[in-house]
C-alpha cells in the first residue's frame, strides 16, 4: 500500500493524456453540429437534387468546366428543362449560393476537405455588392 | 529446295520493288493528321485586318491594349521580365524585320499593335503535352488553363512572342477585377482567345470595339463577303512572317 501515492499519480496522467483530445476540442471551442447553411429563397431550386449535389457537385463542376472550355457550350439544360449560364461565379455563387465562405468553405471545413484550387482562378462574389473587390 | 544465287537475286530485288510500292502507296493516300488537334469543325474561321493607316493616325493610342487587358484581368507586373500581355505595341522593324529598307524606315515609323494570329497551323499546339492549348474550328487557338501545366513549350515554340507566362501570383497586380472573367494564377501561361466570351455573347472583341478609328476588324475569312475578305481583296496586306509556316489569321494593312 506504499506505492499508493505512485499508482494514483501513474493512472491520473495516463487518463489526462487519453482525455487530452477531447479538452483539447473543447478549449477550441469546436463542435459536430454540422455546418449551417443558408436557406433557399423562395422559388429558387438547386441545378439538380440536393442529394445529388452532395455526393456529385464536384463531378457536375468538371463536365460544366470541360463544356464551356472545351466544347464552347455555354448553357446547360437541367433534368427540369431549367436553362442556365455556366458559370461558377455568375450563376452558381451570385445567382444561388453566395460568397464562397459562406457556402462552399463552411462544408469543406467542416468535412476536412482541403481548400480545392478553385479560387486562385474564380473569383467569388463579395458578401455584399462591391464589385471590383478580391476574393 | 536449292536456291541458286540467281534465284536469291531475284527474291531480293522483288522484296525491294514490293517495299517501295507499299511506301509510296502509304505516303501518297494517308494524308497526315495535320488537323487532329482542331476541335469540333466549323465553316468560320476568325480573323482580323489591322489598318495601319488608320492607327497611326490615332498616334501614340494604347486604347485597344487597356480595353482588352480590363475585360480579361491582365495584370500589370512592374518588373519587365514578369510582364503579361495580350496585346501591345511593338515597334514596325521588330514587327516585320525583313521588310525594311533605309528608304521605307520612316514611313513604317512608330509602333504597331500585334497579339496571337491564331494561326492555321499553330506551332504552340504542336508542342503542347497536356493539350492545355488547342485549336477550336472556328480558328481561335484556345487555351484551357485548368489543364496548363506551366512547362512553357509553347512559349519557346511561339514564333511571334504571343504567350506570357505567369511568373508571380497576378492578383496582387491587379487594379480592377472584372469578376465576369477569371484571373489566372501563377503558373500558367496566358494569351489573347479573341474574345471567346465575347464573341459566345455576339459581340465584337474589345479591343476591336474600343478603336476610336475603326482600324481593327473582325470577321470570318472563310465568307467572301465579310468586312475581313472585301478588305484583304482590296488592299494590299502583310502577315508577320508568313514564311514560318504558321499561317496568322491577323492581317496587316500597311
Ligand atoms: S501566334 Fe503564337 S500563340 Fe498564337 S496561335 Fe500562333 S503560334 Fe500559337
Ligand atoms: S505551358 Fe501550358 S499551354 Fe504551354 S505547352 Fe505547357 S501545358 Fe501547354
Amino acid at each position: 500500500m506504499r506505492d499508493r501515492v505512485l499508482i494514483f499519480a501513474g493512472l491520473s496522467l495516463f487518463l489526462a493524456l487519453v482525455t487530452y483530445p477531447v479538452w483539447q476540442g473543447l478549449a477550441a471551442r469546436s463542435s459536430t453540429a454540422g455546418p449551417v447553411l443558408p436557406a433557399t429563397a423562395a422559388g429558387q431550386k438547386c441545378v439538380a437534387p440536393r442529394d445529388v449535389m452532395r455526393v456529385a457537385h464536384m463531378e457536375m463542376l468538371m463536365s460544366w468546366r470541360d463544356l464551356k472550355v472545351r466544347e464552347n457550350q455555354r448553357t446547360y439544360t437541367a433534368a427540369d428543362g431549367t436553362v442556365y449560364t455556366i458559370d461558377l461565379t455568375a450563376t452558381c455563387l451570385t445567382q444561388c449560393h453566395g460568397p464562397k465562405e459562406k457556402f462552399c468553405d463552411s462544408c469543406h471545413a467542416y468535412a476536412g476537405v482541403p481548400a480545392v484550387n478553385c479560387w486562385s482562378c474564380h473569383t467569388s462574389p463579395p458578401a455584399a455588392p462591391n464589385p471590383g473587390e478580391l476574393r | 529446295m536449292k536456291v541458286t544465287r540467281k534465284d536469291f537475286l531475284r527474291i531480293a530485288a522483288g522484296s525491294v520493288v514490293a517495299a517501295g510500292t507499299g511506301t509510296l502507296v502509304h505516303a501518297l493516300s494517308g494524308s497526315a493528321p495535320a488537323t487532329a488537334a482542331t476541335v469540333g469543325e466549323s465553316k468560320q474561321r476568325w480573323g482580323m485586318v489591322i489598318d495601319l493607316r488608320q492607327c497611326r493616325q490615332q498616334g501614340e493610342c494604347d486604347q485597344c491594349i487597356r480595353a482588352c487587358h480590363q475585360t480579361h484581368n491582365v495584370p500589370e507586373v512592374p518588373n519587365p521580365a514578369h510582364e503579361v500581355k495580350w496585346i501591345w505595341n511593338e515597334p514596325f522593324a521588330k514587327v516585320f524585320p525583313f521588310q525594311q529598307s533605309e528608304y521605307t524606315r520612316q514611313a513604317d515609323g512608330g509602333t504597331l499593335p500585334v497579339l496571337c494570329n491564331h494561326c492555321a497551323s499553330p506551332s504552340c499546339v504542336r508542342v503542347c503535352p497536356t493539350k492545355a492549348t488547342w485549336k477550336r474550328g472556328d480558328g481561335i487557338v484556345m487555351m484551357d488553363y485548368h489543364r496548363c501545366i506551366g512547362c512553357r513549350y509553347c512559349m519557346a515554340a511561339c514564333p511571334y512572342g504571343s504567350r506570357s507566362f505567369n511568373y508571380v501570383d497576378p492578383r496582387p497586380h491587379l487594379r480592377q477585377v472584372n469578376p465576369e472573367v477569371p484571373t489566372r494564377s501563377a503558373g500558367v501561361v496566358e494569351k489573347c482567345d479573341f474574345c471567346t466570351a465575347r464573341l459566345a455573347k455576339g459581340e465584337l472583341p474589345a479591343c476591336v470595339e474600343a478603336c476610336p478609328q475603326g482600324a481593327m476588324v473582325f470577321g470570318d475569312l472563310n465568307d467572301e463577303s465579310s468586312p475581313v475578305r472585301q478588305l484583304l481583296a482590296e488592299r494590299y496586306s502583310v502577315q508577320r512572317q508568313p514564311h514560318l509556316g504558321c499561317g496568322p489569321s491577323i492581317f496587316y494593312l500597311v
